[in-house]
């Protein structure tokens, strides 16, 4: 098992992040930090996803000088669900964001916990 | 391929395009549009429907006639078709009997806003259910989850939005194990296409290699969606986020967005993983106990409160609990009679919580039950669909929550280790329904001093008595529907 991790350090750096980042998402107190941590475990699938997708020594899936074996050319697929991946998490951020903006100026903290009580106590 | 097979890439078309329309369109055109487009959708789906009952058979359907992984596949049996055209059917009835709703507490100027989210919620309801690919899945999984946050907070009360929080943050949480799910599924099978990775799968499963990362994979995707669909432990959100939101979207959350995360995993169990394989899948275990204990503790706890929109959201927990156990059992027919289930909660929630609607508005908006003593006389209309709707849920013969309640029962019997499980966490959790539900139906058929007969609109009126027509005809037409599930779960 340990060499085995060692030569695929790519995936095992990227599960490492995604338990760090779903950790911050789930356990977090503080709403930015927790935005952060959903950031840190979609980046770590995406990295996961790159690496699989890389060739050592090949090039980026653009042809060039009429070159066409594939061979030569990393798999362009996992860069493409990359691509969507991160257009989704960038979506989701940004309504995530919008709606701690609205949080802090209607409860003037950014504690889950408080805002939480704050709103069972209103009933 | 028949023209009627070209029906459910349009309907993910034109509710996406209308989608788009309506920010740009007033909002008495925008709900117009949006009625439209989903009765239009359920016509398509039902041509679809009697052409397959017919001729039981599969499509898949190439969007821009490129092969993958260049181009994009759905693919439809009976089963999906059938749960595409109750929803769409359910989204319809449901805007037209909340239009005054939506008009009334929604800020001027944004309903169209609303609208948008609700055919964006439909189109993405329809991917998800006919999509083939596992990554459009995840797309359209989470499309779904912002609308349906949207939906939460569109009052735009500091309430809504700290609910609407709670149920992002666990959103995010079912959608990033079911992201790496399909990321190492990749990993292992170099496909994505649903029938690739399913051939894939079934030879390493047979080879016995890769056993651990297997599980780990099916296991991260099954909790994924259990989170999503607010399988207990992972239902806390949903009593305050049905408590504050309005009516309409508490209907669409518990009859659309839970029930096509669910529609997916009985997907991905019959089309990836295969029937014959799905019994040793150890997951299921794990499904079934959660399913078991939240049959019985959204029952309690539905018997605990005194608010109607919180019962009903602890009704919804324990239904979701109902179709999970079916899923574990592990059989093609535990998955007919979670089909089966699906269909009738469906349209039974969307049923109760309109009525219940009507029910508050003749009660001085009031949750709590004691204040709708004798809301039923001032409401006649919405006081017959809870009657209809509570005595569904609770099992009463000749309605169609016996049928399901039946069906899983028989399912559970077939399996010998968990048979005892159903039948005991069944009859407690129907003791239980009944007792919630004939409470609420007791005080709200109690005579009291307001007698002002409320006038409701006519839309309201008209979507109500289809919703009851609908749920009655359920039963005359059950035969039909079990076959109609069982060949689609046997195709796929």
């Amino acid at each position: 098992m340990g060499p085995n991790l060692l030569s695929n350090y790519y995936e095992t750096v990227a599960m490492i992040l995604f338990g760090i980042g779903f950790t911050n998402l789930f356990l977090q107190q503080n709403l930015i930090k927790k935005v952060i941590g959903l950031n840190i475990m979609d980046g770590a699938a995406y990295l996961f996803l790159a690496a699989k997708g890389y060739i050592e020594s090949a090039k980026a899936p653009i042809i060039v000088d009429g070159i066409t074996d594939a061979s030569l050319y990393i798999n362009p697929i996992p860069s493409g669900l990359v691509l969507t991946g991160i257009v989704v998490s960038v979506s989701v951020t940004a309504v995530a964001l919008a709606l701690i903006q609205k949080l802090y100026r209607e409860y003037g903290t950014l504690n889950l916990d408080e805002i939480l009580t704050q709103s069972i106590k209103e009933g | 391929m028949p023209f009627v097979a070209n029906f459910p890439f349009v309907c993910i078309l034109i509710t996406m395009a209308s989608g788009v329309l309506c920010s740009i369109l007033k909002g008495k055109k925008a709900f117009f549009v949006n009625v439209f487009v989903s009765f239009t959708c359920f016509i398509l789906n039902l041509l679809l429907l009697l052409y397959l009952i017919k001729d039981p058979q599969e499509f898949t359907f190439m969007m821009g006639h490129y092969p993958a992984p260049w181009g994009n596949e759905i693919t439809f049996g009976p089963f999906e078709v059938l749960m595409a055209t109750v929803f769409s059917l359910v989204m319809g009835l449901i805007s037209l009997s909340e239009k005054e709703r939506v008009f009334e507490k929604i800020k001027h100027g944004k309903e169209n806003l609303f609208y948008l989210l609700l055919n964006l919620m439909l189109s993405s309801t329809l991917a998800l259910i006919f999509t083939n690919d596992l990554f459009t899945s995840y797309v359209f999984i989470e499309i779904n989850t912002l609308c349906a946050c949207g939906l939460v907070m569109a009052k735009e009360t500091r309430k809504t939005i700290a609910a609407t929080i709670k149920y992002l943050i666990m959103s995010l949480l079912g959608s990033g194990l079911f992201l790496v799910s399909i990321i190492l599924i990749y990993d292992l099978t170099g496909h994505l296409l649903l029938p690739n990775v399913g051939e894939v799968l079934s030879q390493l499963i047979a080879s016995g290699e890769y056993r651990l990362p297997i599980t780990i994979i099916l296991g991260l995707m099954s909790v994924g969606l259990a989170i999503k669909s607010a399988l207990f432990p992972f239902h806390t959100w949903v009593p305050n986020a049905y408590n504050r939101a309005m009516n309409v979207s508490n209907s669409l959350s518990s009859s659309l967005v839970m029930k096509s995360y669910i529609v997916l995993l009985i997907k991905l169990f019959t089309r990836v993983i295969g029937l014959e394989n799905l019994a040793d899948l150890r997951v299921l275990n794990i499904l079934f106990t959660f399913g078991i204990i939240a049959m019985i503790i959204g029952s309690i706890d539905a018997l605990r409160d005194n608010n109607i929109k919180r019962i009903l959201a602890y009704s919804s927990v324990a239904q979701i609990g109902y179709i999970y156990v079916a899923i574990g059992l592990g059989t093609t027919q535990g998955l007919v009679a979670a089909g089966f289930i699906i269909l009738s909660h469906s349209l039974v929630k969307s049923m109760l919580f309109t009525a219940c609607e009507g029910l508050m508005k003749v009660s001085d908006n009031s949750k709590f039950i004691i204040d709708l003593k004798g809301s039923a006389y001032r409401n006649k209309i919405a006081g017959i669909a809870f009657a209809i709707g509570g005595f569904t849920l609770i099992g009463f013969p000749m309605l169609s929550g016996f049928t399901g309640k039946y069906l899983l029962a028989t399912a559970g019997i077939l399996n010998s280790t968990k048979m005892w499980f159903v039948l005991i966490a069944l009859a407690i959790s129907t003791l239980l329904n009944a007792l919630y539900f004939i409470r609420i139906i007791t005080v709200i058929y109690t005579k009291s001093e307001q007698k002002t007969d409320y006038n409701n609109s006519n839309l309201y009126k008209i979507a109500l008595s289809f919703l009851i027509l609908v749920n009655l005809m359920i039963v005359p037409f059950q035969n039909t529907i079990i076959s109609i599930i069982q060949s689609g779960i046997k195709i796929g």
